[in-house]
Order: C-alpha cells, then sequence, then structure tokens
C-alpha cells in the first residue's frame, strides 16, 4: 500500500509545503494533481464541493508546470501548486454557472483577471466549486445543483455562499480556492469548515470576470488551509488591474512577509480591539469560549487588548439587505435568454418580453427572486430615498464607526460565525435565521475593509469548527495576516497539529484519531 | 392621418413650447467602456468584447477622450461644467441593451446650465433666440435591432428580430434644452436653427461626424402649446405653464426637425381645439408622410430605478484641465459667422440663406478645398439646395462633399467642363457613380477642344444657317448667339461657347 500513502501525504500538505517540494524536485506537479484529483473522485460523492472537475486541463497545465520547474522557470512561487475556483469566476473554456439554472451550459469566452494571474502564474486549475445561486446565501443550500456538504459532518452545511471552495480545502479536495466575499462569503464558510479564509481589502483584488452579486461590496480572495497560504495567493491574485476600475492602484503590503513574522508569534506592541457589538446575545456559548481563548492566547502573545465600540453595526444587517438586492437586481436583469444561458421558449407566439419572463421564471432559484424584488422595490422612484439612500447614508456611519475603532486598536476581533454548522435543511425556509449567520462579517464588506478568518477550535456543545475574524482598516491587509497567523501558531501549539486532524475520516480514510459518535457514515 | 389644425388659427390660439434631446455620437475610436472599434459599417457583432456585450463578470472602464469631448461641448456651449459627477444605471429591459441597462447619467450630468444663441429670420428680420441648455450628459448607445417580417419594421408583428451589438457602447452625449418659450410662429425655424448650429458647433469641435443619416446625430422633438397668453397672466408665479408635452423620437434630418414641430404644433391644436386632452406620450416620425403617429404612451410612473453605477469611479475633471480645454475651444458660432461673412465678402442675405440652408459648414469646407466663395456658394444654395428641396434629403446627406464641389470647380475653372456639363457631373455624383472626374470620363463629357471638329461644326452651322451667317456680315454680330447655339446642339453641350463664338466671328467678319 505504498502509492495511496504517498497520495495522502501529498494532499495533506500545506500549498507551501507543496510548492518547496516542486521547487526541490521532490514531488510533481502532475502527481500533486492527479492525487487531488484522485481524492476529488474518492469523496466528492459525499462532499460535493466542485460543480465541474477539469481532469483534462488541470493535468496538463500541470505537465506545463513540471516543464517550467525542470528548466528552473517557474512563474511564480506557486507554479504547479493546483487550486478550485469558485463557481463564480469566469474561466475560459470552462463553465462557469454561478450556481444557477439561468447559467446553465454558458462557456465564458473569457477569463476573469484572478483567473488570468493564477494562469499567469502556473496554478492548475482543477475545476470549479459549487456555491448558493450568485452567492446568496450562507449555506451552499441554495445551488441550483444541489448542496455541498460539510466534511467535519456530512449532516451540515459548509457555509456559504462558498461552502465548495471551504469543504473542498477541508475535505483535502484542493489545496488551495478561490472564494468570494459579498458579506462574510468567503470568512464564514471557513469558520465552520475549520480553514482560513480572507477577504482583501475592497480593490484588492480585480472583481473583472466576478460575477456580480452586489458591485460595491464583493471581494474575491483565497481560501485555505493556512494563513501563509492565504498571503502566497493572496499576493498571486491582488493587485492593481486597469480593468476594474475601482481597483486600487498601490502595491500590495508584503503579506507573506507579514505572515512569516507573524508565525514567530510575538503580538507585542499590537493593539488588538474587541468589538462589543459583535457578540453575546445570538452567539453560541461553545463559539463564544473559543473565541475568548483566542483573545487569552493574543494576550499571551504579547498584544494589548481593549473594548471598542461600533454602535451602528447593529444596523449593519438592515442596511446590507438593502444595498445588495438593490445592486443585484440590476446586475441580474442581464440573464434574459437573448444572449446567452438558459433559454425558455412558452407555448404559442411568444414576444421576446415572454420569453424572458418564462426564462427567469424557470432559472432563478426563490432566494435570487426574492432579492430581485426587494432590491427593485428598494431602487424605485419614491422608495429610493428611504430604503437604497438611506442605507447609503447608514454605510457612511458603520466606516466611520470602524474609523473610529481603528483609532484604538489596530486590529479587531470577534467571533466569525455566531455558530457552529447547521443541520442541511434547518434554516433553508427561513431567510432571516440564515441572514443572521453574516451578522459579524457584513461589516467589514459595508466599508471595504480587510479581514480573515482563522479556526479557533471546536465548539464544546456540538465539536464543530468556529473561527475567528479579524479586521484591520482598509489597504492594511498585512495587519490580518501578521495577526492571523500568530494566532494560528499558538492555536496549533496548543492543539498539537492542524485542527483538521481532528475531523472525522471520510470515504476510504484511515481514522487519524478515533471518529466521534454521530450521524453519517464513513 | 390625424386631423390639423391650420398653422396660422393654431398660432393664434396656443403658444407653442419647445424642447430638443439631441443625442451625438462621439468619433473616439473606442467605445464608451470597453477598447471596441466604433467604425460605422462593419460586420454585425465583430466589434464587441465581454464588455459591451455585457457578459457576466464583465465590467466598463471609462474613456478619457469622451470624458474630454463631453467637457469641450459643455463648454462650447456655455455649460458648468461638473466638478464631480457619477455615471448612473438606468434599468429597463430591451433585447439591444446587453445588460438590460444603460450606463448613463442622472441627476449628475457632466455639464449643465448653458445656452446657445440661434440667429433665424423672423416675421419682421433676422431674430436672435436664445436657448438655453438644461444638461449633456455621457451614457452608452444601445445595440441595433433589425425586426424581420411584418409590415411596420417594428418589433410588433415582426417574424424574428436580429441584434447587432457594434453599435452598443459608443459613446453618447445626450444634450437637453430647457423649455423654448415665446417663438411663437418661428418655432419650426428655431428647431432646425437649433440643430444645424449644434451640428456646426460639434463638426467645429471635432468631436463627432455628426452625420444625420447614419444616425450620430439623433433628435428628440418635445411639444406642447398653452392657451395663447393674451397678456393678462394668469399664472401669478411669472411663469409660463406649460401643456401637456409628446416627445416625436428620431427626427433625423434637419428638414424634418422643421416639418415635425410644425406638424406637431398643428396636430396638438387640433386636438385640443375638439376639446380633448394631449397624451403623454413618444411618436414615430414618418419621413416619407410628414406626420407623427402614436408610439408608447409614457407615464410619469415609468421607473428605470436609476442608482449610481457601483462599477465606476466618479468622474472629476481637474479644473486645470477643465481650463485648458476652455482655452483651446474654437470660436462661437456667432463670431464664427462673423468672421466668415467677412472673410468671404457675402451680404447678410447670402449669409443668411447659407446658414438657413444648413451649408454653412460645408460652403466652408468647400472653400478650404480651392473653391472661391462665390463658387462654393453658387453651387450649395444653388444646384445642389434644389435638388436637396426637389428629393426632400438634408443638403448635406446628398451624396456630393465639400471636396467633390471643390473639384467640380475646378474642372470649370480649367475649361474641362462647363456649368451645364457641371449639372450633369451632379446628377453622377447623387447617384454615387465616383468621383468628378471618373464621372467626366464615364459619362463623357469633357468639352471637346479638338479645333477641326468644332470648326468643321461652326461651318456646318454657317451652311445650314445662312440668312443669319448674311447678318453678321452685315455687322449685327449680336446674331451670332443662333450660330453658336447650332454649333453646341451639334457638341452635344461639350464645347466652349467662348471658342465657338471666337470662330464664328472669325469666319464671318
Ligand atoms: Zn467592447
Amino acid at each position: 500500500m505504498n502509492a495511496p500513502q504517498v497520495v495522502s501525504d501529498l494532499i495533506r500538505r500545506t500549498a507551501a509545503e507543496l510548492a518547496d517540494a516542486l521547487a526541490a524536485g521532490e514531488t510533481t506537479s502532475v502527481e500533486v494533481t492527479q492525487a487531488h484529483l484522485d481524492r476529488i473522485a474518492a469523496v466528492d460523492g459525499d462532499v460535493h464541493a466542485f460543480l465541474v472537475v477539469d481532469a483534462e486541463g488541470a493535468l496538463s497545465q500541470a505537465a506545463a508546470a513540471d516543464a517550467r520547474r525542470a528548466t528552473g522557470q517557474a512563474q511564480s512561487p506557486l507554479d504547479g501548486v493546483p487550486i478550485a475556483v469558485k463557481d463564480v469566476m469566469a474561466t475560459k473554456g470552462l463553465p462557469t454557472t454561478c450556481g444557477s439554472r439561468i447559467l446553465e451550459g454558458w462557456v465564458p469566452p473569457y477569463d476573469a483577471t484572478v483567473v488570468a494571474r493564477l494562469r499567469a502564474a502556473g496554478l492548475p486549475i482543477l475545476g470549479k466549486t459549487n456555491m448558493d445561486e450568485f452567492a446568496m446565501g450562507s449555506s451552499t443550500e441554495h445551488s441550483a445543483y444541489g448542496p455541498t456538504r460539510n466534511p467535519w459532518d456530512l449532516s451540515r452545511i459548509p457555509g456559504g455562499s462558498g461552502g465548495g471552495s471551504a469543504a473542498a480545502l477541508a475535505a483535502y479536495e484542493a489545496p488551495l480556492a478561490i472564494g468570494t466575499d459579498t458579506g462574510g462569503s468567503i470568512r464564514q464558510p471557513g469558520a465552520v469548515t475549520g480553514t482560513v479564509g480572507v477577504k482583501p481589502t475592497y480593490g484588492g483584488v480585480s472583481r473583472y470576470g466576478l460575477v456580480s452579486l452586489a458591485n460595491s461590496l464583493d471581494q474575491a480572495g483565497p481560501v485555505t488551509r493556512t494563513v501563509l497560504d492565504a498571503a502566497l495567493l493572496h499576493t498571486v491574485i491582488g493587485g492593481h488591474d486597469p480593468k476594474d476600475s475601482t481597483s486600487i492602484d498601490a502595491p500590495l503590503p508584503d503579506l507573506v512577509g507579514a505572515a512569516r513574522r507573524g508565525a514567530e508569534g510575538d503580538l507585542s506592541g499590537v493593539r488588538v480591539g474587541v468589538v462589543k457589538e459583535l457578540g453575546g446575545e445570538g452567539y453560541q456559548d461553545g463559539v463564544l469560549t473559543r473565541f475568548q481563548e483566542s483573545v487569552d492566547l493574543m494576550v499571551a502573545a504579547g498584544a494589548e487588548v481593549v473594548e471598542v465600540s461600533c454602535p451602528n453595526f447593529v444596523h449593519a444587517l438592515a442596511t446590507y439587505y438593502l444595498i445588495l438586492p438593490a445592486e443585484a437586481s440590476s446586475n441580474l436583469a442581464r440573464f434574459d435568454a437573448m444572449r446567452y444561458g438558459l433559454r425558455v421558449t412558452p407555448d404559442g407566439d411568444p414576444s421576446a418580453e415572454d420569453v424572458m419572463r418564462a426564462t427567469r421564471e424557470a432559472g432563478f432559484g426563490d432566494e435570487v427572486k426574492r432579492r430581485i424584488i426587494l432590491g427593485t422595490y428598494a431602487l424605485s422612484s419614491g422608495y429610493y430615498d428611504a430604503y437604497y439612500g438611506q442605507a447609503q447614508k447608514v454605510r457612511t456611519l458603520i466606516t466611520r464607526d470602524f474609523e473610529q475603532a481603528f483609532q484604538h486598536a489596530d486590529v479587531l476581533v470577534s467571533p466569525t460565525a455566531p455558530t457552529t454548522a447547521f443541520k442541511l435543511g434547518e434554516k433553508v425556509d427561513d431567510p432571516l435565521a440564515m441572514y443572521l449567520n453574516d451578522l459579524a462579517t457584513i461589516p467589514a464588506n459595508l466599508s471595504g475593509v480587510p479581514g480573515i478568518s482563522v479556526p479557533s477550535g471546536l465548539a464544546d456543545e456540538d465539536g464543530l469548527p468556529a473561527g475567528v475574524q479579524i479586521l484591520a482598516p482598509a489597504t492594511a491587509d498585512d495587519r490580518v495576516y501578521r495577526v492571523g497567523a500568530a494566532l494560528e501558531a499558538a492555536l496549533l501549539q496548543k492543539w498539537g497539529g492542524p485542527l483538521l486532524d481532528q475531523a472525522r475520516p471520510l470515504v476510504g480514510e484511515v481514522a487519524q484519531r478515533p471518529s466521534r459518535d454521530q450521524g453519517a457514515s464513513s | 392621418m390625424s386631423e390639423l389644425l391650420s398653422y396660422d388659427e393654431a398660432l393664434e390660439r396656443f403658444d407653442p413650447a419647445l424642447g430638443l434631446e439631441v443625442h451625438v455620437e462621439l468619433n473616439t475610436a473606442s467605445k464608451m467602456f470597453c477598447g471596441c472599434p466604433t467604425e460605422f459599417g462593419a460586420e454585425p457583432n465583430t466589434q464587441t468584447c465581454p464588455t459591451c456585450l455585457g457578459l457576466p463578470g464583465s465590467m466598463p472602464v471609462v474613456n478619457e477622450i469622451a470624458v474630454e469631448s463631453a467637457i469641450r461641448i459643455g463648454l462650447a456651449l456655455n455649460c458648468e461644467i461638473a466638478e464631480w459627477c457619477r455615471f448612473a444605471r438606468k434599468n429597463y429591459f430591451y433585447p439591444d441593451m446587453p445588460k438590460n441597462f444603460q450606463t448613463s447619467q442622472y441627476d449628475e450630468p457632466i455639464a449643465f446650465n448653458g445656452w446657445t444663441d440661434v440667429v433665424v429670420e423672423g416675421p419682421e428680420g433676422p431674430q436672435t433666440v436664445r436657448v438655453d441648455i438644461e444638461r449633456a450628459h455621457m451614457e452608452e448607445d444601445t445595440g441595433k435591432s433589425l425586426h424581420v417580417g411584418g409590415a411596420t419594421g417594428r418589433i410588433h408583428g415582426a417574424d424574428y428580430s436580429l441584434v447587432d451589438y457594434n453599435r452598443a457602447g459608443i459613446p453618447l452625449i445626450e444634450i437637453v434644452t430647457r423649455p423654448i418659450l415665446g417663438t411663437r410662429e418661428i418655432v419650426p425655424l428655431v428647431a432646425k436653427a437649433y440643430v444645424a448650429q449644434l451640428r456646426d458647433l460639434l463638426l467645429g469641435l471635432g468631436v463627432s461626424d455628426v452625420r444625420m443619416e447614419q444616425g450620430s446625430l439623433r433628435c428628440d422633438v418635445n411639444l406642447s402649446l398653452a392657451p395663447r397668453d393674451d397678456g393678462s397672466e394668469s399664472d401669478n408665479t411669472g411663469r409660463h405653464s406649460l401643456g401637456t408635452r409628446t416627445e416625436t423620437k428620431n427626427v433625423n434630418s434637419l428638414r424634418s426637425v422643421e416639418r415635425a414641430v410644425r406638424y406637431e404644433v398643428q396636430r396638438h391644436a387640433a386636438v385640443l381645439t375638439s376639446g380633448r386632452p394631449i397624451l403623454q406620450e413618444t411618436r414615430h416620425w414618418h419621413e416619407d408622410t410628414g406626420i407623427t403617429t402614436s408610439g408608447r404612451e409614457k407615464s410619469d410612473a415609468e421607473d428605470y430605478r436609476y442608482f449610481p453605477e457601483p462599477d465606476l469611479v466618479p468622474v472629476a475633471p481637474d479644473k486645470e484641465w477643465v481650463e485648458r480645454l476652455r482655452a483651446s475651444l474654437p470660436e462661437p458660432p456667432h463670431e464664427r459667422r462673423a468672421r466668415l461673412q467677412a472673410e468671404w465678402g457675402f451680404s447678410d442675405l447670402d449669409m443668411r440663406d447659407t446658414v438657413g440652408a444648413g451649408a454653412l459648414g460645408l460652403v466652408e469646407a468647400t472653400i478650404a478645398a480651392g473653391a472661391t466663395p462665390q463658387a462654393a456658394r453658387k453651387w450649395w444654395l444653388g444646384e445642389l439646395a434644389r435638388r436637396a428641396n426637389e428629393t426632400e434629403t438634408d443638403i448635406s446627406a446628398l451624396g456630393v462633399t465639400p471636396a467633390h464641389v471643390a473639384r467640380v470647380q475646378a474642372l470649370v475653372d480649367e475649361g474641362a467642363i462647363n456649368d451645364k456639363l457641371a449639372r450633369q457631373v451632379f446628377d453622377g455624383l447623387v447617384a454615387g457613380e465616383g468621383t468628378p472626374d471618373e464621372i467626366v470620363a464615364a459619362r463623357g463629357l469633357a468639352i471637346v477642344s479638338d479645333e477641326g471638329a468644332l470648326s468643321a461644326a461652326v461651318d456646318n452651322a454657317i451652311a445650314a444657317n445662312p440668312d443669319v451667317a448674311d447678318k453678321i456680315r452685315d455687322g449685327k454680330v449680336a446674331a451670332a448667339g443662333a450660330l453658336i447655339g447650332a454649333v453646341m446642339k451639334e457638341m452635344k453641350g461639350q464645347a466652349d461657347a467662348a471658342r465657338v463664338r471666337e470662330l464664328v466671328l472669325e469666319k464671318l467678319t
């Protein structure tokens, strides 16, 4: 049983470790890529992290990477390390559905800038990961192609909207993935799957080719298992893009350096602000316990802890659910059967409007329709000032709260999500309960600041992962890497290894430790 | 056809209020929000990319040259230039709109509060009318639908429709006037003069091809009538109260602008006189029959759900840049007219005729191409204005360019053709037969300068008209005209009449 062991070893390595092994010639990109493709074949029937797997494309990109490595012409430190991409990113020649029926069969004729940068850096693309339809949701249950399951417990949600990317990392189906975060869609799945996710500063990573949910909130970012991996990936995809007018025209800070420095474990001189409004009522006890433990570890590493208040954060959810649907209702208007995607032609002698209506009726799911209706209403003449206009004002207040808080603290911390992963189906018919998942993550999107979610441990009551969120001022993304890496190092020491080692084994896997006594079979 | 009141009677009872919305396609090399070329007439859907097709994930980037053109247009119309303004989404569904929203400007136009003065021939001589400009804003054009089958060429009743997105995303500037009041019977002339002036001004700025026949300048005419203000001032706000307006879309020639305004004045007057209300609606202009018909009803409730375009950052033109653009503007229209009149030595009447025919720029360009002012005026206001009238087309759309006219005149000056033959060259130009030289060659219009052939023709004429020849021999030189006519007839006009006269007199005196 020599071969399976090698495979198992390769998929469990971090991206940084794989990069080192590739650079040292200890393995090849084809071997690494094949190991992940095998893993996907073995477990994705249960997990359903992927909507499309491009084995042929990934292996040929891997072979090209090996050829470059062989001649000492690696295009980036991550050259040859495979990656999964959330299905909201346009990929030339590879179907892109955004988890929606309405885009079934659409093959983009162009690459998103993020994807183009991955290709230029030599990362083979394994496939496209599942998501809530058009990124609307916190559980991936709103995918038109069926839910993704949490590798920790297949009866539970992996978070959303980027549940596919996070689950792919947690199930060792990919060493890296791309996510997008509009209200928490990178960070919340990271928290509930025990993985790392970063929402960069708004404008820090190009949105060109990211199918817009809410343009003023969307931000693509890394989904990984370690803070250093996130920094390495962020460095590949980040930086100014002339095709995105809202992208920041300034060099990225040294993110990898910040992560390495943080991993040394010294946080002396760092002021950590605990946000009063992001905790307490509505938060699961076990999540709060793990959060407090993380704060204590930061103190032990030399950080100074202060409590800060952001009084307008209580309005963040309401504000978000006006701005997001408004922008989304306009963004989604283009899906009308005229140029691409699904076309439903009603009987009789239908007009163009009839075809549009029938296609949108059949092609969009309920959550999408709900938000289109909300957004259309919020933008309507006579309501605009009361809803969209007012929401923009509150948004300004939330940004001011951040500015105030960052006068007293270098980073702000909170639990990433109020609860651990809930059961599939538990909240799918209760939109408001679902929306509460993003309570702690939404303020960062409203004001554009960067944030990371790092695993904080397992909640005592259910043994499921929780996450801690670290936020920094806009363009100070290096801070979230430094503090995140320091916390990660302290926790690894406490746990004696990665949190994911404590997860129950999936199909065909030898248990790392005795599995807990819960439902789903392996 | 709607019932009409006579124009005079309409004005006896009502005061017209006019508003014009003009869409100008800029002549930038690339589109408003992407790098696609803008050339007119390419194969359908060959000048497109993810952005102008509105593909999922694509994003717009503002064309700086288009912003510069917009600012220059605003400055030329005496507008204020916004220090900071945003694009907005105008949301509505239509198949020729790739995103089902148009990226436009809403309450923050790049230019606003301007004016331009136009001069028209009023009942008591030339009259200057100030047209207030409400705003000039930037937006993108839509694609172009072609409805195949059905009777009307409109989407309703068509068998199927094709959409060409080459035009989608071409930069447009929409220039909107405030209501133009108090112009009474000259209102159609004001409309025409304003559009003509705008065309000349845009040509002078070099920001647009302003080819109305190609749709690069498109005009919507808003018109309303109010009961005639008899001076008793019923509205104590001091403002005119306006009647319900109609918006006549796509009136795309100077001549049509004048006709459409006149038609709508008469139609509104008939409707109002009969006691019925005017519906607020868009109307279609029919070039062939000279009437408007009802389009879609436009209620105030029509809701485009405008909001600021979140994919673009605000446009904040640097003040120094705006001042540099202001300093480099071409001269204003009235100054230009005065200068040209002086340079060309035109009488006031000549000048008004030239401006009135919409030929000022054409005459200027013809002179620049080498013709004398007199020759340029002669051809444009004579031969070509007549043809434009006869065929009911714009003088600029005849297919005759200033370069053509200059070349025709050069051929006359060289003695290669005469004025009569020149008219046949213009026939050829209008028919699209090529350049003046090609037409002269193909139609065999060159004057015969072969002295032998000419001399023989003169001899024939003398032999055929012995009485006339005798009179000339007796000193009645005036009689030579008859012989010259006979020679020209034999030569099918392709002879130099002056040389023929010389030959006749040589032979008989
Ligand atoms: Zn384009």
